[in-house]
């Protein structure tokens, strides 16, 4: 059902480096819970709404009130790179 | 192979409004970097999204401009991928349940007014910023600067009705005036709050089915969507004339060179796995909040442009420019109604007025001539006070100083002079001083009338009435016949 | 009477009158903490300094005539939810240096309400898990037996409070995590309706599903921390607007006239035969004191984990793309360009369990596999919420086992994920559907692991839940018995 070529394909699209053992391991593991969710099909839901939120509500807001931002030494205190006040990250290669 | 060209543009207005989409930051431009962001817009774990009411009721008004349709019930959406100004590295967007759908926009053509439809307008919010190391330090390295990031976007979708580069540039003029007008959005293609992706292709005059469609981005100015533009033209024209086959791609448009250049396509075609967004509920607009807010609304730039054609006859192209700002259409229609010369106001509004406003960067909020005043000075040149040249002059004294045309007039002592007697004077004082032209002239060279015509100016300081020199001039030249 | 022993109402007793202080109730937990967290490792990291200016102004509090219910209280947090500069790791090593500027709102509210914050307690990684064996900081025990889990993936703060190392405990629950360690470790866990309990702050896993809820020695401490940590929050937008009752009040010790479900679909086959006993006889005492049971049906209760293993990991795959070595947490050493640093961070970074569900959650929610998984996920959603919507026309709550067995044995599900997953068979529906569920002691196996009643009621009907878990603590003494530390 699924794979090595999915496997690469899905740890590319998440940004995962996955060892070739990794690889294994999960598309047998994966094969296994993906069959298990065959089972959903055993249900006709042709008419049924997808349900996204369990609790009816809409329109929840804020007014447009400019707030204090966030002090800019607790902003950049976790950052593993940090210059010039800026947030550092290798080199983006324009395309 | 004759081609027609097609164009559809996508342009991401941001909304001026005080705070972020989903948060408090303010949205002030050209800030420190880092210093308008907090855990929610930095994305930080544990945070949630928080939609500010006025974006959507910026969206609101920029759909009944546009006459769109706004949905009743619309939800957000994650578009997910990886990118380092991305803080989520997931943007919240709207998918498949927009806020607007349809609409269109009229563009002034020289041919007339076209109508360009929109697919849709809808929310999400901005991405942060990055610069490339090389502009700042380290060469191996970007960095990246969050103060953007959260900053409330409208995404307006056009359908590919546009024929041409020009038409395009036409359609964002149009585009930004609206947005402008509404006061959503600053219009400010420099800054980049009014940004612009085009998708143009080409295919056989006639033919039903689309081209192969190229995507240009990174177009942060009229100019250079329109050069881009005209080079994707005539490039692919190149290519099919030569037979080759077009990608569907990405293409950069790069300024310094002068040509759209491939982007390095990514690994794999993006799959942004949309799916609705869990953390914000759906977004329900009701009849009557839209009526609401119609009502807050002035009249609105489309309509307003075609009822000064319709009411005033003046051609679409004048009318596209004179309601380019609300600010200018009042004035014109406030000078045509103590002048109702609707056409003569149209020209000196667009070559006089527009010239100088351009000229010294300010908005015709800002001019020191009131609409009544250039009524009364288009008066003065039609009840002969003044002629049609010394208005001109007036005209700018007027602009200067912001007194008015019958006061400058007088004090200047500028009022025309149609009394035939003292024209005769002149005249005949020219004619004297120039004999040598005034024998060619009865000679057969015409054309020296208006050398004459100048003598006689210069003489009056530009106030002779020059008609009335016109026909006293060829009388004496004709009439000094022995 | 050991001070790391008694429940909050009965700490606030002794403060009230001023037999003891928050200070010495700080104390006390920490010498707990310290004879035995080396062996039951609840904690990931203890705040003593903070802990103690805490303890110390809610004892100003006191003198100057203030009171509540919280005042002078130590608690433990589960390593999920934001402390304003006390690390925040979610059990991963790609937060194990993070230290949020903020607190959550819960954490707003409990501080105001003069809480004292002991420290942060172990989990499985970003809430992943039934057994807290997949923590960067390693596995926790259950005081019951150390060779089992406690659960997950709130075992750290179940651990804490079934071994006395702190009056109470938040956790966070996606599809069990409150409840089902709550069972595993006798003690008694709460996951509110979802929307009752804000989740600003609180480290998303799965944002339609995750709610906070207590985890305490006696139900009526969870009442007590529902009261200041419920109610709407404009800084979630998914907080419903519900107004909050006392839910003290709820706690009248009868359940008179009180209708019970019991679901047909939940006692056939797969579940240990000591639970089902001891659920049984639970039912019993409830209708013993008033209540009446009924037959329901949830038909559709044999979908809910493969549905919910869709959907969790989905939202997952999403909210977990933040976690990128740039604002935050860990970077990888090696990196030779953007995609490198990407790559490796996130391998190096999560645990094979949170990698294995961002890659189902991807994978569900690719093209071409959208409908056939996610979509086709929610609308058996839209089914198992009928399924609910259908019995509570006919009764007031449901009851249920909270959990198929006793804590297992640590290690022995690691291997096959699957396993794991089913275990979650009685707990995920409830998430699904957004209702309340409770998990109560209600007894012990022979080898003397604790077992977990639950009870699931209507949306925002805490205090029916409340109210049967109450009347059943009232007459029986499940929670007062202790683990054998």
């Amino acid at each position: 059902m699924i794979t090595r070529e999915d496997v690469e394909h899905v740890a590319e699209l998440a940004r995962l480096e996955l060892t070739a053992a990794e690889k294994e391991q999960f598309i047998a593991q994966l094969n296994n819970i993906l069959a298990y969710f065959e089972k959903l099909n055993e249900l006709d839901t042709s008419d049924v709404e997808p349900t996204s939120q369990v609790i009816p509500m809409s329109n929840v807001f804020r007014d447009d009130a400019v707030q204090p931002s966030l002090d800019r030494t607790k902003v950049l205190q976790n950052a593993p790179e940090e210059s010039h006040f800026f947030f550092k990250v290798p080199r983006i290669i324009e395309e | 192979m004759d081609y027609e060209v097609v164009i559809g543009l996508e342009v991401h207005a941001q909304l001026s409004t005080h705070s972020k989409i989903f948060c408090g930051c303010s949205t002030t431009f050209g800030a420190p970097p880092n210093t308008q962001t907090c855990p929610v817009c930095l994305g930080m774990p544990g945070v949630l999204p928080v939609l500010n009411r006025r974006v959507v009721e910026c969206a609101i008004k920029t759909a009944l401009a546009c006459h769109g349709e706004v949905a009743p019930r619309c939800r957000f959406a994650r578009k997910n991928y990886f990118y380092p100004d991305m803080p989520k590295n997931y943007q919240i967007s709207q998918y498949d349940e927009p806020l607007v759908v349809g609409g269109h926009i009229e563009i002034p053509t020289p041919e007339g007014m076209k109508r360009i439809r929109l697919v849709r307008i809808h929310l999400e919010e901005d991405v942060g910023k990055s610069i490339h190391g090389e502009n700042l330090d380290d060469p191996h390295a970007s960095y990246v600067d969050f103060n953007r990031s959260g900053v409330p976007l409208m995404e307006i979708v056009s359908q590919p009705d546009l024929s041409s580069p020009d038409e395009a540039k036409l359609y964002l003029q149009r585009l930004r005036t609206i947005v402008q007008y509404l006061e959503v959005c600053d219009g400010n293609m420099e800054e980049g709050s009014f940004r612009c992706d085009a998708n143009v292709s080409l295919r056989p005059r006639g033919a039903r089915e689309y081209g192969t469609k190229v995507e240009i981005k990174n177009l942060n100015s009229f100019r250079n969507v329109q050069h881009a533009l005209e080079y994707e033209v005539i490039r692919q024209t190149k290519a099919l004339n030569a037979g080759e086959k077009l990608l569907q791609e990405t293409r950069l448009w790069d300024t310094t060179r002068g040509v759209t250049r491939s982007m390095r396509s990514k690994e794999f075609a993006h799959d942004y796995r949309y799916f609705p967004e869990p953390d914000l509920v759906p977004l329900a607009t009701t009849r009557e909040w839209v009526e609401a807010i119609r009502r807050t609304l002035p009249e609105l730039p489309d309509t307003r442009m075609q009822r000064l054609v319709a009411e005033y006859g003046i051609p679409a192209y004048d009318a596209g420019v004179l309601t380019s700002s609300k600010a200018l259409a009042d004035y014109y229609e406030a000078c045509i109604k103590r002048y109702p010369k609707p056409k003569v106001v149209s020209n000196w509004i667009m070559v006089e007025l527009l010239r100088a406003l351009n000229r010294d960067g300010i908005e015709v909020e800002q001019s020191r001539i009131a609409p009544e005043n250039l009524a009364e000075l288009l008066e003065l040149v039609d009840d002969g006070t003044i002629s049609g040249t010394m208005a001109k002059t007036v005209f700018d004294a007027m602009y200067e100083t912001g007194k008015a045309a019958a006061e400058i007039v007088q004090e200047r002592g500028l009022r025309q002079i149609s009394d035939e007697n003292a024209l005769v004077t002149a005249i005949e004082q020219v004619l004297a001083n120039n004999p040598k032209e005034v024998s060619e002239f009865r000679a057969g060279r015409e054309k020296l009338l208006s050398f004459f015509m100048g003598q006689v100016m210069k003489a009056t300081q530009g106030k002779a009435n020059p008609q009335a020199v016109n026909k006293l001039l060829r009388e004496k030249l004709a009439g000094k016949e022995a | 009477m050991d001070l790391h022993a008694l429940t909050i109402h009965e700490l606030q007793d002794l403060l009230a009158s001023r037999e003891v202080n928050a200070r010495d109730l700080t104390e006390a937990f920490y010498r707990r903490i310290t004879a035995l967290d080396d062996r039951v490792h609840a904690f990931v990291t203890l705040t003593r300094e903070e802990a103690f200016e805490q303890a110390d102004r809610a004892d100003q509090r006191r003198q100057r005539g203030e009171s509540g219910p919280l005042l002078g209280i130590p608690l433990a947090i589960k390593d999920v939810i934001c402390t304003e500069g006390i690390r925040t790791t979610c059990g991963s090593k790609v937060l194990h240096n993070f230290v949020p500027p903020y607190d959550a709102t819960v954490i707003e509210r409990l501080k105001a309400a003069g809480v004292i914050v002991l420290g942060k307690t172990n989990m499985d990684e970003f809430a992943m898990g039934s057994s807290t064996e997949h923590s960067a900081s390693g596995i926790t025990h259950n005081p019951w037996d150390l060779g089992a889990i406690p659960g997950g993936s709130s075992g750290g703060s179940a651990a804490a409070v079934a071994a006395d190392e702190c009056a109470a405990a938040l956790g966070s629950d996606t599809g069990g995590s409150v409840r089902q360690p709550a069972a595993c470790c006798g003690i008694v866990g709460l996951k509110p309706t979802y929307g009752r309990v804000s989740r600003y702050g609180l480290v998303a896993f799965a944002s339609s599903l995750d709610q906070i809820g207590p985890m305490t020695k006696d139900v009526r401490d969870a009442a007590l921390i529902m009261n200041v940590i419920g109610g709407n929050d404009p800084r979630d937008s998914t907080s419903a607007a519900m107004p909050m009752p006392d839910f003290t009040r709820a706690l009248t010790g009868s359940a008179k006239g009180l209708r019970l479900g019991i679901p047909r679909e939940y006692f056939v086959g797969g579940i240990d035969s000591e639970v089902e006993r001891a659920v049984r006889a639970a039912v019993q005492v409830l209708e013993g004191v008033g209540a009446t049971t009924a037959e329901v049906t949830l038909p559709h209760s044999e979908y809910g984990v493969a549905a919910y293993y869709i959907l969790a990991p989905s939202e997952a795959s999403s909210n977990l793309a933040r976690y990128d070595g740039i604002k935050y947490g860990y970077r990888t050493p090696q990196w030779s360009n953007l995609r490198d640093m990407y790559m490796h961070t996130r391998d190096e970074g999560f645990g094979a369990e949170v990698k294995r569900r961002i890659m189902l959650g991807t994978y569900a929610l690719s093209a071409g596999y959208y409908e056939a998984y996610y979509q086709k996920a929610q609308q058996v959603r839209t089914l198992i919420l009928r399924d609910f919507e259908e019995a509570f026309r006919h009764v007031d709550v449901i009851v249920a086992p909270t959990a198929p067995t006793p804590a297992f044995k640590i290690g022995e599900k690691t291997d096959d994920p699957l396993q794991m997953y089913l275990s979650d068979v009685f707990t995920v529906p409830v998430n699904l559907a957004g209702l309340p569920g409770i998990s109560v002691p209600c007894g012990f196996n022979s080898a003397g692991l604790p077992i977990g009643l639950q009870i699931i009621g209507k949306p925002f009907d805490e205090e029916t839940i409340l109210r049967v878990a109450h009347a059943f603590e009232q007459h029986t003494n499940y929670h007062r018995r202790k683990p054998p530390l």
